[in-house]
């Protein structure tokens, strides 16, 4: 493994800050047993050294195909799932070994979002008592009107009606769900919200409502969100930066801008001309990858990306690229940059 | 869907019947749940014959009138006499309390101590593997067996019968809890719970447990009907409640001999104990179908 803690590239704004949230070689390998008392007969190797950085108020995307590690990033920066290795700093705090007690209250701190509208809310609970809980268990509110007062407040920010309290999560729509789960992430004043494809389970339309939520609430409470997706035309309108993920490592960090004009690393470079263009009469140059994701259980040696990248050399099969800056707040894990045979724009294709 | 428009509540109105009189809500449920209108009133039919047994023209079921032996049903003896001369009606109503007490006890006692076992190992991963184990090798002994050896070891009672028939259950009960913990442990929201500071105990009563009690429910009703079977087998093969007692399993075992010239004396116990048995399971399936939307089938 030869992505050593590699320095976290200044922030884009601002030289010596502090980000919120910082994760050096971050790494998650979930044992196989085959059977009780047989023992671990091998790893699915999900996050295999994964660095990253967000300030405060900066939205960070973590792209990738599925499979590639992306959610399990996000539940391990949660402690939703306990780290094989690497670290976890919020606010400059190590929180990947502090013991649950101690974690506790820091959890406070960061919330997160799911996916699946109808699975992340209790169905047994009345929406008040699903904004409440967070609220009592870090004793937000001194009062039961307290309690009822900030989760009105809540359903403001989200902007649902406030007798949106007294009702079951079952007797709202996908996206007044996703609104009532945001609401629940602010509920106890977080700084940091994870959403895990906290958009894809929506229709069109109500895609755009949350997301454009999500900006504004953002705006409004400077939040830091680490929002994790594989819609790569969402992930244009809502971040800042972007990281790649490429089967359990990141292959690539910059700038939203600089990453979608002029991505570097051969897996973005096919990644981008996947997403549909509006237009349906423009032509473009799409790069079509043969072949599957290779298992996590048995990444290939040397480059991982190496059996479907149209660029390969001997290298790229022996020896793993590390992640390193090529351009103010950009790095990407490629040889071809060594090599200097990096182009703009690459193989050219008919699609 | 615009934020501003109210909260839509378009499922849950479809239960609710604000003007409708009594009689029109009886009759939408049964038209509903046809099973649990169906097993529910059967079994309230013999819980009532059970509670009001002795005002129900019935006499002493223990009570001996050897000159009035193995008579055939009459309007004296309603279901006819045994060997004894004890009045087989009176015996059968008087059963019915035995059967609903073990199937009750038996019920509660196995949900309660599965539901225990079933959370224990579905948080505590460590003692998992043991505790499954365990059951596994409660679970390979047939439940019948099992229990006609725990009551090789005791005195024949009723509460040492209701004893054995709940720890031949148990297991069932603690691989469905266990099952049911470890898929709500993997929601989200039980997730979003743990990330919002939610501590182990709370979680279990406020996520887990709610959403464990419907599969629980129709489990106990299933585990109701199979300990009344299983007590009737066991007092039939003399393993069971001591003889004096009229329960169904008793009184078909003393008619047993008698098949072929007194067939009545096996034949309504058995007509009760199937009744009650298939009202407990319609109940059930009555149930399982209204408390598990996967499985429901809307109007």
């Amino acid at each position: 493994m030869s992505t050593a803690p590699m320095q976290t590239q200044a922030p884009p704004s601002g030289a010596a800050r502090r980000p919120l949230l910082e994760v050096n070689d971050l790494k998650k390998h979930f044992p196989i047993r085959s059977g009780f008392l047989s023992g671990v007969t091998g790893y699915v190797y999900a996050v295999d050294g994964v660095s990253f950085s967000i300030d405060k108020g900066e939205t960070l995307s973590l792209v990738g195909e599925s499979g590639c590690g992306k959610s399990t990033v996000g539940r391990t920066v949660l402690r939703l799932i306990e780290p094989t290795s690497g670290q976890v700093l919020l606010d400059g705090k190590r929180i990947d070994d502090l013991p649950a007690s101690e974690l506790r209250p820091l959890r406070r701190r960061m919330q997160v979002v799911f996916q699946d509208p109808f699975s992340s809310l209790n169905p047994r609970l009345k929406v008040k008592d699903i904004l409440a809980e967070p609220i009592t268990n870090f004793g937000l509110a001194s009062s039961a009107r307290d309690v009822e007062e900030r989760v009105a407040e809540l359903l403001d920010k989200v902007r649902l009606p406030r007798d949106a309290m007294k009702r079951f999560p079952h007797e709202f729509s996908g996206g007044q769900r996703q609104r009532i789960g945001i609401a629940r992430a602010l509920a106890p004043g977080a700084d940091l919200i994870i959403c895990d494809e906290a958009v894809s389970a929506l229709d069109v339309s109500v895609k755009a409502q949350i997301v454009n939520l999500l900006s504004d609430l953002q705006d409004e409470l400077g939040l830091s969100l680490l929002f994790i997706s594989h819609d790569l035309a969402i992930v244009e309108h809502i971040t800042h930066r972007v990281a790649v993920m490429y089967l359990g490592k990141i292959v690539e960090v910059a700038e939203k801008s600089a990453l979608f004009a002029a991505p570097k690393h051969p897996y973005t470079e096919a990644l981008l001309s996947a997403v549909p263009l509006p237009d349906p009469t423009a032509k473009r140059d799409r790069i079509i990858l043969t072949g599957d994701v290779p298992s996590p259980i048995k990444p290939p040696p040397g480059c991982r990306f190496h059996t479907r990248c149209p660029h390969a050399f001997d290298r790229c099969r022996q020896e793993e690229p590390a992640l390193k800056a090529i351009g103010p707040g950009h790095l990407s894990a490629c040889h071809l940059h060594d090599a200097g045979v990096m182009r703009p724009t690459p193989v050219t294709q008919a699609a | 869907m615009s934020p501003d428009t109210a909260v839509a509540a378009a499922p849950a109105a479809v239960d609710v019947f604000p003007a409708e009189v009594q009689r029109g809500r009886v009759r939408t449920f049964i038209r509903r749940h046809p099973t649990i209108a169906l097993g529910g009133f059967l079994l309230i039919l013999m819980v009532v014959l059970a509670v009001f047994a002795p005002f129900l023209g019935t006499s002493d079921p223990q009570a001996l009138a050897p000159a009035r032996r193995v008579r055939p049903p009459s309007d004296v003896h309603w279901f006819g006499t045994d060997m004894l001369g004890r009045d087989v009606y009176s015996r059968v109503i008087y059963g019915a309390r035995v059967s609903l007490i073990v199937g009750l006890s038996v019920a509660i006692l196995a949900s309660a101590a599965g539901l225990f076992i079933g959370l224990v190992s579905g948080f505590i991963r460590v003692v998992d593997g043991v505790i499954m184990r365990i059951m596994d090798g409660l679970m390979s002994i047939p439940s019948i067996l099992l229990a006609i050896a725990l009551m090789a070891l005791t005195r024949g009672s009723v509460q040492n019968v209701i004893i054995a028939i709940t720890v031949a259950e148990i297991p069932r009960v603690s691989r469905l809890v266990r099952g049911v913990v470890l898929s709500l442990r993997e929601q989200p929201y039980v997730e979003a719970a743990i990330a919002a500071g939610t501590t182990t105990p709370r979680i279990i009563w406020r996520h887990i447990l709610p959403n464990t009690l419907a599969p629980l429910t129709v489990q106990a009703t299933y585990i109701a009907a199979s300990a009344m079977i299983t007590e009737a087998i066991l007092s039939f093969i003399g393993a069971g409640t001591p003889p004096i007692i009229p329960s169904w399993g008793n009184v078909m075992a003393e008619g047993r001999a008698l098949w072929q010239v007194a067939p009545y004396i096996v034949f309504f116990p058995a007509v009760f104990l199937s009744i009650t048995v298939l009202a407990v399971n319609l109940l059930g399936d009555g149930l399982r179908d209204a408390l598990d939307p996967r499985l429901a089938k809307r109007i």
